[in-house]
């Protein structure tokens, strides 16, 4: 159940949740890309085996957002941040706090396939590699188990030396689902990872989301509004940079409480 | 209204053909200009110097008889040479290149140094060739040994060698080195495991290049004062030597003319150095090759 405790301003509501955990959320998290202003006064709270889905329109934050989870934004020299961002209560921009770390513990998933020029094999076996497992048994299982994982086991078993590049869009999008969950992240945030990727792609994708959930916590950045009202237990609407509306996802999509997500939902949006 | 009108886009049609067949002679042209000038060059050297290659020549010192002169000590002394000037140059300049595109940060200082190290691959060897007379040859007391001209020859080629790898660092996707952050890999693991197996065949073109201008490279031995007649073999790094240009300049600039026959020889020998150079890059190249 979720329980709306305070409602400060209606550009930023807090949503707290009780009776799930909460696994990432933010707390009046701003971002700069030097003196542009691209992220106000965040607040959101992501739960433990739930989806969280970020729509929005195009240039308004989704994807910083999201970048900021993994401090991967700290890739672009010009951002300066301010605020939390707590992983299991612990701010993830405090001094002393490795990315590296996180980063294993946060996983990815990118908007464009992104695999290595490498064998399927080695691909799944980057993350599990670099932490330093090189007993070949142990690495077998992980790139078999992710490779299910991420529903595409039975598609390349019989290919695993073979370069990742010789697959098609979809399978590589699978491809690097299991790359990620070979890390086994506790959190995995995608953004708009079936953008790329064709009807029937997608649809695996999303029913791999939901079988994911079991699992793990995910954030999902998405355009596509039924893909948000599909497969995510909760939406938060971004507008310029601000959080508009947080809440259940029946609840967005059914009766949203501000007028900019309802025109927004219903495509009536400039 | 239309704004294009087809009467007006069908008489242009020609004109446009036509300007489309006369840039490609233009260009064939320009291939054949230069197929042409090495055609003859290759054909005068061959047709000169062939008669003068034989065992006897590669393992022949050199001698005032054109018929006995050999080039044993200048080859010995070039492939010494690069083994001075490959590992020293490839590991400075690579390292030089990753922490320019890695780890330094974008400020003034930074773009400073890397336009500088452009305008170095500009500056002429023979600059080179005094800095390196006064800091190994005579500073540090290396004398005319192979260490120093082959330290003197590295800095020669490495500013090309740190603008190649640069240049081959920069063409890895971004999106490679994402997904190696993404995973929780460090720095470092990112750079050994993507980076540099992504930029290596670019890296080794650069680098192969400017070790055959290396290979090639006269003034620099010229300043230092390498002698070009010995009898003998180096026995170590810090012995003196010979290298193959400076044979070569030695014997093309004698009288007789059986000497041009001899130097053409020589070049020869140079020549095959360097295509065995190029092939071992093509091989790693081919080997290394990645689609993105
Ligand atoms: N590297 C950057 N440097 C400067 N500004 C940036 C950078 N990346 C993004 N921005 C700006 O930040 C704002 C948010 O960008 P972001 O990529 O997060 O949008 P988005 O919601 O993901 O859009 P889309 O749906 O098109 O992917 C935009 O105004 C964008 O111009
Ligand atoms: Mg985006």
């Amino acid at each position: 159940m979720v329980q709306i405790l305070e409602k400060q301003q209606p550009t930023s509501p807090i949503i707290q949740l009780n009776e799930q955990s909460t696994v990432m959320e933010s707390k009046g998290f701003n971002l700069w890309y030097g003196e542009h202003h691209a992220l106000k006064d965040i607040n959101l709270a992501m739960n433990e085996n739930e989806v969280t889905a970020i729509i929005g329109p195009s240039g308004c934050g989704k994807s910083t957002y999201i970048k900021a989870l993994n401090r991967m934004v700290e890739l672009v020299p010009i951002v300066r941040t301010n605020g939390e961002v707590n992983y299991r209560g612990r701010n993830i921009f405090e001094k002393g706090y490795e990315v590296e770390e996180l980063r294993t513990k946060v996983g990815m998933v990118f908007q464009k396939p992104n695999p290595f020029p490498k064998s399927i094999y080695d691909n799944i076996a980057y993350g599990p590699r670099i932490h330093g497992i090189k007993n070949k048994k142990i690495l077998d299982e992980i790139v078999e188990k992710s490779l299910c994982g991420a529903a595409i086991w039975d598609e390349v078993k019989d290919r695993l030396n073979q370069n990742a590049y010789g697959l098609s869009g979809g399978q590589q999008q699978r491809i690097c689902i299991a790359r990620c969950l070979a890390i086994e992240p506790d959190v995995i945030l995608m953004d708009e990872p079936t953008s790329a990727l064709d009807p029937i792609s997608t649809l695996k994708v999303e029913e791999l989301v939901q079988e994911m959930k079991e699992n793990y916590s995910i954030v999902i950045v998405t355009h596509n509004m039924q893909q948000a009202a599909r497969i995510s237990d909760k939406t938060a609407f971004f507008l310029n940079g601000e959080v508009i509306e947080f809440d259940q996802t029946d609840t967005i999509f059914s009766t949203p409480s501000d007028q900019r997500t309802e025109d927004y939902i219903s495509g009536r949006f400039g | 209204m239309r704004y294009l009108q087809q009467e007006h886009v069908m008489k242009r049609m020609n004109k446009r053909l036509v300007w489309n067949r006369v840039w490609k002679g233009v260009f064939i042209a320009a291939t054949s200009f230069a197929l042409l000038a090495l055609a003859i060059l290759l054909y005068r050297i061959l047709s000169q110097g062939m008669g003068y290659l034989n065992f006897d020549f590669l393992t022949n010192f050199a001698s005032r008889i054109p018929e006995n002169a050999g080039i044993k000590a200048a080859l010995v002394g070039s492939l010494c040479l690069m083994a001075v000037v490959a590992p020293v140059s490839i590991i400075l300049g690579v390292s030089t290149a990753i922490y320019l595109e890695e780890y330094a940060k974008k400020n003034k200082l930074n773009d400073f140094i890397r336009m500088n190290i452009s305008n170095l691959a500009g500056v002429p060897s023979i600059v080179f060739g005094l800095l390196g007379l006064t800091i190994f040859v005579r500073m540090l007391g290396m004398g005319k040994s192979i260490l120093a001209a082959g330290l003197t020859m590295s800095l020669l080629i490495l500013p090309v060698i740190i603008v190649a790898a640069q240049e081959a660092i920069r063409a890895v996707p971004k999106d490679q080195r994402e997904a190696s952050y993404g995973m929780g890999a460090t720095k470092w693991q990112t750079i050994i495991r993507v980076v540099i197996p992504a930029a290596i065949p670019g890296i080794l073109t650069g680098s192969i290049l400017a070790l055959s201008r290396a290979i090639g490279e006269t003034a620099p031995l010229v300043v230092i004062g390498i002698p070009v007649i010995l009898q003998f073999l180096p026995t170590g790094m810090l012995d003196t030597f010979t290298a193959l240009p400076m044979q070569i300049f030695d014997w093309a600039k004698r009288p007789q003319e059986e000497f041009q026959y001899v130097a053409s020889a020589g070049i020869i020998v140079l020549m095959a150095v360097l295509i065995f150079m190029n092939s071992i890059a093509v091989f790693i190249r081919n080997k290394f090759q990645k689609r993105y």
